[in-house]
């Protein structure tokens, strides 16, 4: 099989040793309760402001990853990962403190999951243990992209809620013991449909993923029946119900087998609306959840969908309709 | 089914949207701007009462609502009032102060001067503006054809 086919890459020793969970009250009050390494019981995370309560968070996320895996730093080739605020910036003040190689990304929302392809890419040339993290703080991203907090607003009902929490796996090219493999990823290309709302993301975002999980089922000629579980980052509930309709439009049907990260972490009576969204969403439940289904062995190959938008304010603002991106990486447990 | 394309998929996204409910938002948003009235109403009355002039009992009463709002928002109330009354809140001088003191909360993080000082006026800004420029053309208008 050859290393590149049309968009999807094929790896041959990217395995998933361990993962790690930081998460906020709201989201350990969610469906995922109790399935976290670490819940905070504040969002502040015993800091001054919001923002260096998130950066905290990575740092703690990337250090307990490390020590989870029985590794130490030394250990580790390159650290890939970014977050929503403004320059990257959580992500790469946190790595003022651990002494490693990074890459710092932005792919805004599917950036947990190009930091598993390019981790899985470096792996497969030569590396042996990279990390790949991402996260994002509801209280940073709020006042970044929308309002203040203690603005009274009456919010529309196609909204979704920011996820606070930091994800963070750790890849190896050598397992001592067995465990999950990344074995395809599909890169994402940046599709817009014309979307204004910024409200509105999980539309905005839904034809990206439908457009890269058509390219992965066309390139690996496989069909979807042949996986467990296929997970979206954030589209939300909207987004989600949008995405399987337009598969199944083209003759792909999902039912049954997909989950919206983000729409799964929160309860109906948590009141985000269509669920949650961010760069935690799939860092959190890909880390907690589906990595232990699968190493219970519930699931055996999983297909996992970051799905980002790619706008800022000042694009919104200007007039800009929304781009967005979706990657996708195939996780077998064999 | 009909394919979704570029073309259709606004339409097709409106088609699936939830809808906001108007029914819901209006009630809440004239039970609470009119609660809201009411209490300042209850204000005038109440400084008139203790022998306030007219004018200056509503101009106090309106500070009274102002210095309210400015404590409910530091204590984390009044955005929870604006997540279901909306308008009801928001268009009444209550919502102004909200709209002033909430990023000056916000922002206090980035220093006095470019955080409190600069951002304070980020949700009211548009509004003063507009509201002076509106009321120098009414008065213009006023002015010319006599008022």
């Amino acid at each position: 099989m050859s290393y590149y086919k049309n968009r999807t890459l094929t790896f041959k020793n990217s395995y998933v040793s361990d993962g790690y969970t930081v998460a906020g009250p709201k989201e350990n009050d969610g469906r995922l309760r109790g399935c976290f390494d670490l819940s905070l019981s504040s969002d502040m995370f015993g800091e001054k402001t919001f923002e260096k309560a998130e950066r905290r968070m990575f740092e703690h996320a990337i250090s307990s990853a490390i020590a989870k895996a029985n590794l130490t730093i030394d250990h580790i080739d390159a650290v890939f990962g970014g977050d929503l605020l403004n320059q990257i910036v959580s992500c790469s003040f946190a790595m003022r403190n651990i002494h490693t190689g990074f890459f710092g990304l932005y792919n805004a929302c599917a950036t947990f999951v190009e930091s598993l392809i390019l981790g899985s890419g470096m792996l497969n040339n030569g590396l042996e243990n990279v990390l790949c993290v991402s996260g994002s703080h509801f209280s940073t991203a709020e006042r970044q992209y929308r309002y203040p907090l203690e603005l009274g607003v009456l919010r529309s009902p196609v909204t979704q809620w920011t996820a606070t929490g930091v994800g963070c796996t750790v890849l190896t090219s050598s397992p001592e013991l067995k465990c999950p493999r990344i074995t395809h990823a599909t890169v994402g290309r940046v599709v817009d449909y014309g979307v204004m709302d910024t409200n509105n993301m999980g539309a905005a975002m839904a034809p990206a993923a439908v457009d890269t999980l058509v390219t992965f089922l066309h390139d690996t000629e496989s069909k979807s029946t042949d996986y467990d579980l296929i997970a979206t980052g954030d589209l939300g509930k909207l987004g989600g119900d949008i995405f399987v309709d337009l598969l199944q439009r083209q003759g792909i049907d999902i039912r049954g087998r997909h989950i919206d990260c983000g729409a799964y972490l929160y309860f109906d009576s948590q009141q985000t609306y269509q669920g949650g969204s961010g760069a935690a969403c799939s860092a959190l439940v890909f880390n907690s959840m589906i990595l232990n289904d699968i190493n219970k062995g519930k699931y055996n190959k999983v297909l996992l969908i970051g799905t980002g938008a790619l706008m800022s304010p000042t694009t919104s603002f200007q007039g800009e309709t929304i781009p967005a991106i979706a990657h996708l990486v195939e996780i077998d447990r064999r | 089914m009909n394919k979704i394309t570029k073309h259709n998929y606004k339409q097709y996204v409106y088609e699936m949207s939830p809808k906001s409910s108007h029914f819901k938002n209006l009630f809440w948003a004239f039970t609470v701007g009119g609660a809201i009235c009411c209490v300042g109403q209850a204000f005038i009355e109440l400084y008139t009462y203790v022998g306030v002039e007219k004018q200056l009992a509503s101009a106090l009463a309106s500070a009274t609502l102002v210095l309210i709002t400015a404590l409910l928002t530091g204590f984390g109330v009044y955005d929870k009032l604006g997540r279901f009354a909306g308008a009801g809140s928001t268009i009444p001088i209550t919502g102004f102060s909200n709209a002033v003191v909430s990023p000056a909360l916000e922002f206090r993080s980035e220093g006095y001067i470019y955080g409190l000082g600069a951002k304070m006026f980020l949700i009211a800004g548009p509004v003063i503006v507009n509201g002076v420029l509106f009321s120098t053309i009414i008065a213009f208008i006023t002015m010319i054809f006599g008022g």
